[in-house]
C-alpha cells in the first residue's frame, strides 16, 4: 500500500457516495418543480400534497449532496496536488465557474424555497424551485466539461517553462465533444434515477395500502389517486431519459473508440485489432496471457456501436498497448480490464432494466389501470437500486478506464499525487471519510423510510373537516394570510 | 494593476465575504447549548440562520474554486500542507450541513441532542482552524523548492497559531451573538446581548494581540491603521448590541470582520506563503497564478456574476428579514 493507493481509494469512495445522491437532486428538482406547478396552474390540493412529500424526500437527499460535494472540491488540492498544479490553469476555471454560476443559484433558492412558503408571491415561490432544479442541471455541465477535459484534453498547451498546462481556448473546452455527450448521458441517466425514485416511493405506498401490514392504519381515501399519478410521472420521467441515455450511450462509444480506443477494448475484452468485432456477451479471459479463454459474441454488434459500420475496425488491447508504447515510451497502459468489462455490461444491463420498468409500466398504468400483482410493485421497488447501480457502473467504468492516466496523455495517475503527504496522512482521512460516510447513509436511508411510511399526511395534515375534502379544487387565489401554506422549518 | 493582482484580491473579497456571512453562523452554531434553554429556543436560533447558512458557506466554496483556478500553485501547496486540520474542517462541515436538515425531522429528544452535539462541534472546529490556517500562512511554513509543504501538525501549533485560532472562534462567537440579538425576539435574543457583551471581554483583546502580532510579522504600513478600525469597530458593535441597537451593532462587528481580513490578506501581499525553509522557496502571487489567458477568462465571468449573486444573496436576507420568534416555530414534521 503506498499513499497513491491510498489516495485513488478515497477519491473512488467519496466521489462515488457523491454521486449516489447527485443523480437523484438533479432528476428530482425538476419532479418537484413540475408537480408544484402542476399545483399552481391547477389548484388542486393533491399537488400540493405530492410536492410537499416529494419535496421532503429531496431535502433529505439534498443536504447529503451538498455535504458530500464540499469533499469533492477540496480533495483535488489536498490529495492529487501536483495534478492540481498542472491542470489548474485549465480544470479550475470551469470549476470555479460551477460555483459562481450554479452552486450560489442553488444554495440560495433552495433556503428561498424551503423558508419562503409563507413568505413569497406564489408565483415568486414557484420561480424558486425552478431556479433551483436550473441551478443543479447548469452545475452538472461545468463539472462533466472539467472531466471530459480529463479523457479528452483540448483548449491548451503545455508551457515549456514551467511544465504547467495553459489554457488557450475556453470555448474549445466547453463546447468539448465528449463534454456535451457526456453530459447528456449523465443527466439522462440521472433522471431514470429520479423517476425510479418516485416510482419505487409511489410502488411502496400502494402496494401497502392494498396489502397491509399488521398495525397499518388505512390511509387517507385520496392517497391511492395521489399515487397513481405520481407512478404515472415517475415511468414518464424514466422511459423518456431510457430514449436519451441509449441515444448518448451510443455517441459516447464511437467517442470512446476515436480517443480512448484501450477502454473500449478493454470494457470489450477484445484484445487484437478486428474488423467487424462481435459484442461480447460474455468472457472469461486471462490478462498476462492477453487472450480469452471462453467468449460469447453476438457478431458484428460491437464494430457497429463503436463506428457505425458493420465491418469497421476496431482496435484490440494488445494492439493499442504496443502503440502506446511506441508514442510514450515503455509502461503498462492497460486499465483493470475485468472492472472495465464487468462494469460496462452492469451499466448498460442495471440501467436497462430500469428502462424496461419505466417503459413497462407506462403501459400497464394505462388508462386508469393499475397491476394487482403483489410482485409488480416489488419489483419497480427494485428498479432504483438497479438504476443507481447502473450511475456507479458507469462512472467506474469512465475513471478506472482512463487509467493509468489522470489526463489522457498528458499526466499519469502515479505523477499526479501530493508528494508531502504521507501514507498515515491519507489512511487516516479514507478511514474518517469511510467512517462518517457509512454512518450517514445509515441515517439518511431510515429517515427517507420513515418519511415514505408515515406518507404525504404527516408533511402536510389532511383537514379534518370532511366538507373541504381532499379532491376538492381550492382555488389558487393571491394568498390570503390564512390560506398560506406553511413554510419548511428545521 | 494587474490580472495577477486583482485575482489575489477577488480571492481576498470572497474569503472576506465567507468570514462575515458564515462567521455568524459558526458563531449561532457554537451558542447553541449558551442561549438556546429549551428546544424551541434552540430552533429559534436554527432557524434564525436556516434559509441562509448554505448560500454563506459556498463563499468558501466559491473561494477555493477561485484559487484553484487563478493560483493553481497555492491551492495545491495550502490544501495538501494542512492536511489534517482540513480533514477536520471537512468532517465537520459534513457534520453540521446534515445537522441542520435533519434535527428537526425526528421528534425525539435524544435524536435532537445528538444532532445539538454535531452543530456546536460542526461549528467550533472550522472557526478555530481558519484562524490557525491563516496565521500559519502569514507566518510562514517549512516548503521545499517545489513548494511542497512538509509539516507536521507539531509545526502548525506555535503560539502566534494558536492565538488565531483563538481570535476567530471567539470573534465568530460574538458576531454570532450579535446575529441573534438582531434576528430573534424572546428569551433568545434577551440572553444573546448578555453573551455578546461577556465574549467581547476575551475577543476584543485576542484581536488585538493577534493583528499586533500579525502587523510586527509582516509589516507593510497601511494595515496598521486597518486592523484599528478592525479592534475598535468590535468594541462598537458590543456597544451597540449591548445598548439595543442591533442592527447597527451587527454592522459594526461585520466590518470588524472585513478588516481583519483585510490585514490578514494585506500581510500575504505579493508573498502568498512565506518558506521557511529558505525564503528563495516562497511562494509568491506572481508564482503561484495562472496565464494570464485564463484569469482573463475568470475576470468577466466574475465581474457578471459577482454582482448578480451579491444581489439576489441581498434580496433572500430581505425576504427573511423578520424576527424569528418562538411562536414562529410550528411542531416539527
Ligand atoms: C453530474 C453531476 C455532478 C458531478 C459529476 C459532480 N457533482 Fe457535485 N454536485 C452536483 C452535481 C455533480 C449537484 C447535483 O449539482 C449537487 C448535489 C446537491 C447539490 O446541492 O448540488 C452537487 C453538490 C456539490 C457541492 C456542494 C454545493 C453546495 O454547497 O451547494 C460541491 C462543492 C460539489 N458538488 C463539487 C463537486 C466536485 C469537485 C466534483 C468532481 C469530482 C463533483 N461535485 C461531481
Ligand atoms: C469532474 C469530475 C471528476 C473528476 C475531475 C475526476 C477525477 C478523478 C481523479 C483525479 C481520480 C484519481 C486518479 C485515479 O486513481 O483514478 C479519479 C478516480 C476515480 N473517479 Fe473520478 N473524477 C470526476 C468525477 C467522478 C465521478 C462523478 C465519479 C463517480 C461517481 C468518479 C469516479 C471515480 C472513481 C471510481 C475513481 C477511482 C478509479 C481508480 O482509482 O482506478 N469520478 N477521478
Ligand atoms: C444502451 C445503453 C447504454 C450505452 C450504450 C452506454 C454507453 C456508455 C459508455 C460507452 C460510457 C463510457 C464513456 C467514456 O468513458 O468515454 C458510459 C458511461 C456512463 N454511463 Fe452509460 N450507457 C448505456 C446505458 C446507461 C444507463 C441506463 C445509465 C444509468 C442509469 C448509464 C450511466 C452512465 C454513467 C453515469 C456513465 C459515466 C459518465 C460518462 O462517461 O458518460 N448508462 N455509458
Amino acid at each position: 500500500m503506498t499513499a497513491l493507493d491510498l489516495a485513488r481509494w478515497q477519491f473512488g469512495i467519496t466521489t462515488v457516495y457523491h454521486f449516489l445522491f447527485v443523480p437523484l437532486t438533479i432528476g428530482l428538482s425538476a419532479i418537484v418543480a413540475i408537480l408544484q406547478t402542476a399545483w399552481h396552474r391547477t389548484g388542486k390540493v393533491e399537488y400540493l400534497r405530492a410536492t410537499r412529500f416529494l419535496g421532503k424526500l429531496f431535502l433529505i437527499n439534498f443536504a447529503m449532496g451538498v455535504v458530500t460535494g464540499i469533499v469533492q472540491e477540496f480533495q483535488f488540492g489536498m490529495n492529487w496536488s501536483s495534478y492540481s498544479t498542472f491542470v489548474g490553469d485549465v480544470f479550475g476555471a470551469p470549476l470555479a465557474m460551477e460555483a459562481l454560476l450554479a452552486f450560489f443559484l442553488e444554495s440560495t433558492f433552495i433556503g428561498l424555497w424551503i423558508f419562503g412558503w409563507d413568505r413569497l408571491p406564489r408565483r415568486v415561490h414557484l420561480a424558486c424551485i425552478w431556479v433551483v432544479a436550473v441551478g443543479t442541471n447548469l452545475s452538472a455541465y461545468f463539472i462533466i466539461a472539467a472531466n471530459a477535459w480529463m479523457r479528452h484534453p483540448v483548449g491548451f498547451a503545455v508551457d515549456p517553462a514551467t511544465g504547467r498546462a495553459r489554457l488557450t481556448d475556453i470555448w474549445a473546452v466547453l463546447t468539448n465533444d465528449q463534454a456535451w455527450s457526456t453530459y447528456l448521458h449523465v443527466v439522462s441517466g440521472a433522471f431514470i434515477a429520479a423517476g425510479l425514485f418516485v416510482v419505487a416511493v409511489s410502488a411502496y405506498k400502494i402496494q401497502r395500502a392494498r396489502w397491509p401490514r399488521r398495525g397499518d392504519t388505512a390511509p387517507h381515501p385520496s392517497e391511492g389517486g395521489l399515487f397513481r399519478k405520481t407512478l404515472r410521472l415517475g415511468f414518464a420521467v424514466t422511459a423518456i431519459a431510457g430514449a436519451l441515455v441509449v441515444f448518448s450511450g451510443d455517441h459516447q462509444a464511437k467517442l470512446m473508440a476515436q480517443y480512448e480506443p484501450m477502454k473500449l477494448a478493454g470494457a470489450e475484452a477484445l484484445w487484437e485489432d478486428e474488423q467487424g468485432a462481435g459484442f461480447s456477451l460474455f468472457a472469461v479471459g486471462d490478462i498476462r496471457e492477453g487472450r480469452n479463454h471462453v467468449n460469447v459474441q453476438v457478431p458484428n454488434v460491437l464494430s457497429f456501436l463503436a463506428t457505425g459500420h458493420l465491418d469497421g475496425d476496431v482496435q484490440g488491447i494488445n494492439d493499442v498497448q504496443q502503440r502506446l508504447e511506441q508514442q510514450y515510451g515503455p509502461g503498462d497502459y492497460r486499465p483493470d480490464i475485468a472492472v472495465l468489462y464487468w462494469s460496462f455490461r452492469l451499466m448498460m444491463g442495471l440501467g436497462m432494466a430500469g428502462v424496461g420498468i419505466g417503459v413497462l409500466g407506462l403501459w400497464l398504468t394505462r388508462r386508469g389501470r393499475l397491476p394487482d400483482r403483489r410482485w409488480m410493485y416489488r419489483v419497480a421497488v427494485l428498479g432504483l437500486p438497479a438504476a443507481l447501480a447502473a450511475n456507479v457502473f458507469g462512472w467506474l467504468l469512465t475513471e478506472m478506464g482512463r487509467q493509468p492516466w489522470t489526463v489522457v496523455g498528458e499526466l499519469l495517475t502515479a505523477a499526479s499525487v501530493s508528494p508531502g503527504v504521507s501514507l498515515t496522512e491519507v489512511a487516516i482521512s479514507l478511514s474518517a471519510f469511510t467512517l462518517i460516510y457509512a454512518v450517514l447513509a445509515v441515517i439518511e436511508a431510515r429517515l427517507l423510510f420513515r418519511y415514505v411510511v408515515a406518507g404525504p399526511g404527516a408533511v402536510m395534515p389532511y383537514p379534518t373537516d370532511p366538507a373541504d375534502g381532499d379532491t376538492g379544487t381550492a382555488a389558487a387565489r393571491p394568498d390570503p394570510a390564512d390560506e398560506r401554506v406553511p413554510a419548511f422549518v428545521y | 494593476m494587474d490580472l495577477t493582482t486583482i485575482w489575489f484580491l477577488a480571492i481576498a473579497v470572497l474569503w472576506t465575504g465567507y468570514f462575515v456571512l458564515e462567521g455568524f453562523d459558526f458563531g449561532v452554531g457554537m451558542l447553541l447549548p449558551v442561549v438556546g434553554r429549551d428546544d424551541t429556543d434552540r430552533r429559534v436560533m436554527i432557524n434564525a440562520i436556516g434559509p441562509v447558512w448554505d448560500g454563506n458557506e459556498v463563499w468558501l466554496i466559491t473561494a477555493i474554486g477561485a484559487t484553484f483556478a487563478a493560483f493553481p500553485a497555492w491551492y495545491g501547496s495550502m490544501l495538501s500542507g494542512f492536511y489534517l486540520p482540513l480533514l477536520a474542517v471537512l468532517l465537520a462541515l459534513i457534520a453540521r450541513g446534515v445537522a441542520f436538515e435533519y434535527r428537526g425531522k425526528v421528534d425525539d429528544p435524544r435524536w435532537r441532542r445528538r444532532w445539538d452535539v454535531a452543530i456546536v462541534v460542526g461549528s467550533t472546529v472550522p472557526a478555530l482552524v481558519w484562524g490557525l490556517l491563516f496565521a500559519n500562512l502569514v507566518h510562514g511554513l517549512p516548503m521545499d523548492a517545489g513548494h511542497v509543504v512538509r509539516a507536521g501538525l507539531g509545526d502548525l501549533r506555535h503560539p502566534y497559531a494558536l492565538l488565531g485560532a483563538l481570535t476567530t472562534a471567539t470573534v465568530f462567537l460574538l458576531h454570532g451573538a450579535v446575529f441573534l440579538a438582531l434576528k430573534t425576539d424572546g428569551p433568545v435574543r434577551v440572553l444573546a446581548r448578555t453573551v455578546a457583551l461577556r465574549t467581547a471581554l476575551v475577543a476584543v483583546p485576542a484581536l488585538v494581540g493577534f493583528l499586533g502580532w500579525t502587523l510586527a510579522q509582516r509589516p507593510t504600513g497601511w494595515t496598521l491603521p486597518v486592523g484599528v478600525v478592525a479592534v475598535l469597530a468590535l468594541v462598537a458593535g458590543t456597544g451597540l448590541t449591548a445598548r439595543g441597537r442591533e442592527g447597527r451593532g451587527f454592522a459594526a462587528t461585520a466590518l470588524a470582520i472585513v478588516a481583519t481580513t483585510v490585514v490578514l490578506f494585506g500581510s500575504m501581499f505579493p508573498v502568498l506563503v512565506p518558506s521557511t525553509t529558505d525564503p528563495a522557496f516562497s511562494l509568491t502571487v506572481a508564482g503561484a497564478a495562472s496565464g494570464g489567458y485564463t484569469l482573463q477568462v475568470m475576470s468577466w465571468i466574475a465581474l457578471v456574476m459577482l454582482p448578480l449573486v451579491i444581489g439576489y444573496q441581498a434580496w433572500s436576507y430581505w425576504v427573511f428579514r423578520r424576527r424569528v420568534t418562538r411562536a414562529h416555530i410550528a411542531p416539527a414534521h
